[in-house]
């Protein structure tokens, strides 16, 4: 391999570790809106991961440990979220925010002992034969286990929603949620499960960034990421398999700044430093304009509060 | 009894334990409370943890005689100024302000509480009550540069900048001049991350340095995430403020420390005995401000002897990091030879030496 | 078995103003949980987080200080979110206005300009917020798109935008080339009105703010429509209210105000530029707008309740040795509570029990 293509397979490599935690939280969030519930406390949800991750694993020495706990850690807050807007009705952007601002606060606050602690990133995994071919293979197979789980679930999240009755039925809640009810589908029941579901993404997504992205545990180590999934999720139109280009663009975005400048590029970092920001709003507008294809994907009824007794 | 009663008696109780406590108190020698104002947290393992490092060091030393506390992660702006002015007004006699930005805070409150005196780090105000303090830690990545100029395979080094300031600026500088002197034709390669602890963000530029060809990676930030990075790929690093060896073993050739365990014991002496001045004190190896880290495991003995006879030459004086003669990019002799740049001159340096690639603010 | 939640029909009156006084005092139980929990003693904490920074008159000046941008930018917030215009952005509306009043402060640095400086400094402050609300609502109205993202992307471009200011143009040419920008003279710098304290006239246009967004709310057409268009947008439309028009004038209106919080802080407390201006008050605001009910008078007491947070937590950290984060938890916390009880003000309980012994 030649000087020019090993720069690109290293900068593509970095790429995806840093669009892995994206396509967590973002497949996650998509599940939860497409049944209709729109849960802002992404932010929050991944920190918890990530503390607990990295908490658990410091602890036991046992990173898979770790992965676990910050999957159930994920689902635990979201379970707040979901006794809030589910069973008591609120405001499902309010319960997002304050999701997000005692995520934030919490993990802080059980990390506190944690911080300075190094812990031995989580082991690459090789695929024997397939991680030596020229290209794909450093690229493809040899990587962590998150990274290729993040993966699978892009073919899981998208055969299930799409592809399963299961599925149809969530869809089917997202887009009336009383029709759904006076079918007789358990709505409330329903949103629980994909609140969860994407409770544990975003803390798979949060643990990624303490176990592997920088093995450490920082407050607000997410910084912001979990705003830029929300972005995502509107990006691809409520689709996995966009989600994925999305994150990948997203995460290409942030690191190209960083390789402009160590090319010499000579504008100043902060305008560097402002493109996936720029990004994220120029895709977005981008794909809000085109109102029809918004109102095939996007779940109609999200947002929305359901009282089965109203 | 009723409420009244029980009113009048508990304020009589408290009054009574106030007025034991104040007797108490009177015949003992009170302890000097000294304050500290961090801008970050004091888990960051870099520029805040070295601080406490001293408070405690200070604690040590001085026993009954000092009471410390501190408050981390104090945004620079109006809240350092309630925090600072907080601190003089519930008793402390010193107080530390560990960042640039809480300058005009301190000269405010200082100028309230006359009786009450500031340490402020990094900056360049002073007052009959406040002194100015900074470690001079370009020696230390002058030592840095020596020591990669001979390790390094590529010629290209990777430098995770924080902001463009003079005191970042420094380091670069000195640090390329050293090693332009065992590798002449070496790069450094410059990106700044707009911020001084931002894991993730260093994380990223340093993997993009290292995709870019650099084999050493150095940082002015406060995280180990660099290092990390480092380790991970295989190549040098030198750990900013603080040994970050147990986040890389393999990859740290040394660390800059920062050391502000004697200054503060000496300031708080001063304050005690009431020989306290305003001052502003700049001091490197001389004074044991800077340190180097031990040397990595992996690094070769010549090595470690050469970064060792630097310190000491910079330590007796007879090296100066900035002696000339040195040019700009534009190849304006900015330090002309036989003399080396003075205080002021590196107070407000703003550009940067040949052989650096990184972008600077007009 | 789960009781059910049956809606009242009409809000109850009673539970509008109980709710924040139970979310309060269920927010200082847990919170005194916490603290015990963590190793704390819980009076004494709570004592140092709520008493302590009221005990002097530069305390109630501080924390008037520390509410005065909330409150300002938390009322603006109000009226678009009760239009279900979701601006989250007016940390960066804050910045810009921070950087446009500044700009004008150092236009007339070092000239003797006189008593001009100052409201021209507020309304440029104020022009420069609106503006970059401008951005979301326009985005929102012509390509639909969702103004929360919008709103917060733009966020961090204004903190760049400020950041390249300070580190270069604007650079102090006397500050050793450290990234602040010079000092503002007296005259761009608010008066104070209580001597001795940091308390500046922004109070007083804050108060004036909330007494003007009550009133609107209460009496004006335009308030009426965005109650309208907040509950029943589809009545709104059939009633020719214009949706475009509310969302422009409810995010321009909230971006005015938080430009104007923002020249407010740099003209006063701040007295210069330096790379942040603002410890998070665009995001806090969003709290103290829902704590208030959306309702200007509750965001006057829930500002100044915040701002006791964010001052207790500085007073706990050097007193008690409390660390920060219990602050952001707090917070969260109080916000959370508030929005469970606020249940009761919609629905009624009901067990069961009642509905099978009625059958």
């Amino acid at each position: 391999m030649n000087a020019e293509l090993a720069t690109l397979v290293a900068i593509l490599g970095t790429v995806m570790t840093a669009a892995t935690p994206l396509l967590f939280a973002a497949l996650g969030e998509v599940v939860t809106e497409k049944s209709g519930v729109l849960n802002l406390g992404v932010e929050g949800m991944m920190l918890a991961g990530a503390v607990v991750g990295f908490v658990v694993a410091a602890s036991t020495g046992s990173s898979t440990l770790g992965v676990i706990a910050a999957a159930g850690a994920g689902v635990a807050i979201s379970l707040v979220f979901g006794a809030l807007t589910l069973g008591l009705f609120a405001n499902q952007v309010a319960t997002g925010l304050a999701l997000t601002l005692f995520g934030v606060g919490l993990s802080a606050l059980v990390g506190r002992s944690f911080v300075g602690f190094a812990l031995a990133p989580l082991p690459r995994l090789d695929i024997p034969g397939l991680s030596d071919l020229p290209v794909v293979g450093p690229l493809l197979f040899a990587n962590d286990a998150l990274t290729y789980l993040a993966l699978a679930m892009v073919a899981v999240v998208h055969y299930f929603l799409f592809h399963t009755r299961a599925g149809l039925v969530l869809r089917a809640v997202g887009e009336s949620h009383d029709a759904a009810h006076a079918v007789g589908y358990p709505v409330i029941r329903i949103r629980l499960c994909e609140v969860m579901f994407g409770g544990a993404m975003a803390g798979l997504g949060g643990v990624y960034l303490s176990l592997v992205y920088t093995p450490m545990w920082v407050e607000n180590m997410t910084a912001g990421r979990g705003w830029i999934a929300l972005a995502l999720v509107m990006f691809a139109t409520w689709r996995p398999l966009n989600v994925l280009v999305g994150a990948y663009l997203f995460g290409g975005v942030t690191i190209i700044q960083l390789y402009a400048q160590g090319l010499g590029i000579a504008v100043p970092s902060q305008f560097m430093s402002m493109l996936p920001y720029l990004a994220t709003i120029f895709v977005l507008v981008l794909i809000s304009r085109d109102k029809v294809r918004i109102r095939l994907n996007a779940p109609a009824c999200i947002g929305k509060t359901f009282n089965p007794a109203a | 009894m009723n409420r009244r009663h029980f009113l009048l008696a508990g304020a009589g109780a408290t009054a009574m334990l106030g007025a034991g406590a104040l007797a108490r108190r009177a015949f003992a020698a009170e302890p000097l409370k000294i304050g500290f104002v961090y801008v970050g947290p004091v888990g960051d393992h870099g520029w805040t943890y070295r601080h406490d490092v001293g408070r405690r060091a200070v604690e040590q030393a001085l026993g009954s005689r000092v009471e410390t506390s501190f408050v981390e992660s104090v945004k620079e702006g109006p809240d350092a100024e309630r925090v600072i002015r907080q601190m003089a007004s519930s008793g402390h006699g010193l107080i530390v302000a560990t960042s640039f930005g809480f300058m005009n805070a301190t000269l405010k409150v200082a100028r309230q509480f006359p009786n009450v005196k500031f340490c402020h780090a990094t900056g360049y105000k002073r007052a009959p009550n406040v002194s100015t303090y900074m470690a001079r830690f370009y020696e230390g990545r002058y030592v840095a540069g020596k020591v990669a100029g001979k390790l390094t395979k590529s010629g290209i080094v990777g430098y995770i900048g924080s902001f463009p300031i003079p005191e970042v600026v420094r380091g670069v500088n000195a640090f390329t001049l050293a090693l332009k002197t065992e590798r002449p034709d070496a790069q450094v390669k410059v990106v700044w991350v707009n911020s001084w602890y931002d894991p993730g963000r260093e994380a990223d530029a340093a993997k993009s340095l290292v995709d870019q060809g650099a084999d050493i990676m150095m940082q002015h930030t406060d995280s180990p995430a660099p290092l990390q990075v480092a380790e991970n790929r295989g190549i040098w690093g030198v750990g900013q403020a603080s040994d970050m060896r147990k986040f890389a073993p393999k990859a740290q050739i040394t660390a800059i420390v920062d050391n502000w365990n004697g200054y503060y014991t000496d300031q708080a002496r001063a304050v005690l005995d009431g020989s306290w001045k305003s001052t502003d004190t700049w001091r490197g190896f001389d004074a044991d401000m800077t340190q180097m880290a031990p040397y990595g495991d992996r690094v070769p003995a010549d090595v470690v002897a050469l970064g060792k006879k630097i310190e000491e030459a910079i330590r007796s004086g007879k090296l100066h990091p900035f002696a000339g003669p040195a040019k700009d990019r534009d190849g304006k002799l900015r330090i002309p030879s036989g003399s080396h740049a003075s205080d002021g001159e590196l107070l407000g340096m703003d550009w940067f030496v040949e052989g650096v690639q990184g972008s600077l603010p007009s | 078995m789960w009781p059910r939640l049956e809606p009242r029909g009409e809000t109850s009156r009673l539970m509008l103003w109980l709710t924040p006084l139970i979310a309060v005092v269920v927010t200082v139980a847990v919170g005194a949980a916490l603290f015990a929990v963590l190793g704390f003693a819980p009076l004494a904490t709570l004592y140092a987080f709520f008493v302590e920074p009221l005990t002097t008159g530069y305390g109630i000046a501080e924390v008037a200080v520390k509410a005065t941008p909330l409150a300002l930018i938390a009322v603006g917030l109000a009226l678009g979110y009760r239009a279900n215009v979701w601006n989250i952005g007016a940390e960066g509306q804050l910045t810009i206005g921070a950087i446009c009043g500044g700009g004008v402060a150092l236009a007339f640095w070092g000239e003797d300009a006189g008593a001009i400086v100052l409201p021209l400094m507020l309304v440029a402050g104020t022009l420069g917020g609106m503006a970059w609300a401008a951005i979301p609502a326009f985005l929102r109205t012509r390509f639909n798109a969702n103004e929360i993202l919008t709103s917060l992307m733009l966020v961090y471009v204004a903190t760049l935008l400020l950041n390249y200011l300070v580190h270069g143009p604007w650079r102090d040419p006397e500050g050793y080339n450290f990234p602040q920008s010079r000092l503002f003279g007296p005259e761009a710098t608010l008066p104070i009105i209580w001597e001795g304290t940091r308390l500046h006239i922004g109070i007083l246009i804050a108060l004036a703010v909330a007494v003007g967004g009550w009133v609107l709310l209460a009496r004006g057409h335009l308030g009426y429509q965005i109650k309208v268009l907040g509950l029943a947008p589809r009545a709104a439309r059939y009633a020719g209210f214009s949706r475009d028009r509310l969302i422009w004038l409810t995010m321009i209106g909230s971006g005015a105000l938080a430009g104007l919080a923002g020249v407010i802080e740099v003209a006063g407390p701040l007295g210069q530029l330096m790379p942040s201006v603002s410890p998070g008050y665009g995001f806090t605001a969003i709290i103290v707008a829902f704590l208030g009910r959306l309702h200007p008078a509750g965001i006057v007491g829930a500002a100044v309740l915040v701002a006791l947070s964010y001052i207790r937590g500085e007073t706990a950290q050097i007193t008690l040795r409390v660390p920060l984060a219990v602050v952001g938890v707090f917070q969260g916390l109080l916000l959370f509570v508030l929005l469970a009880v606020d249940v009761l003000v919609r629905y009624r309980i009901r067990f069961r029990a009642d509905e099978a012994a009625a059958a």
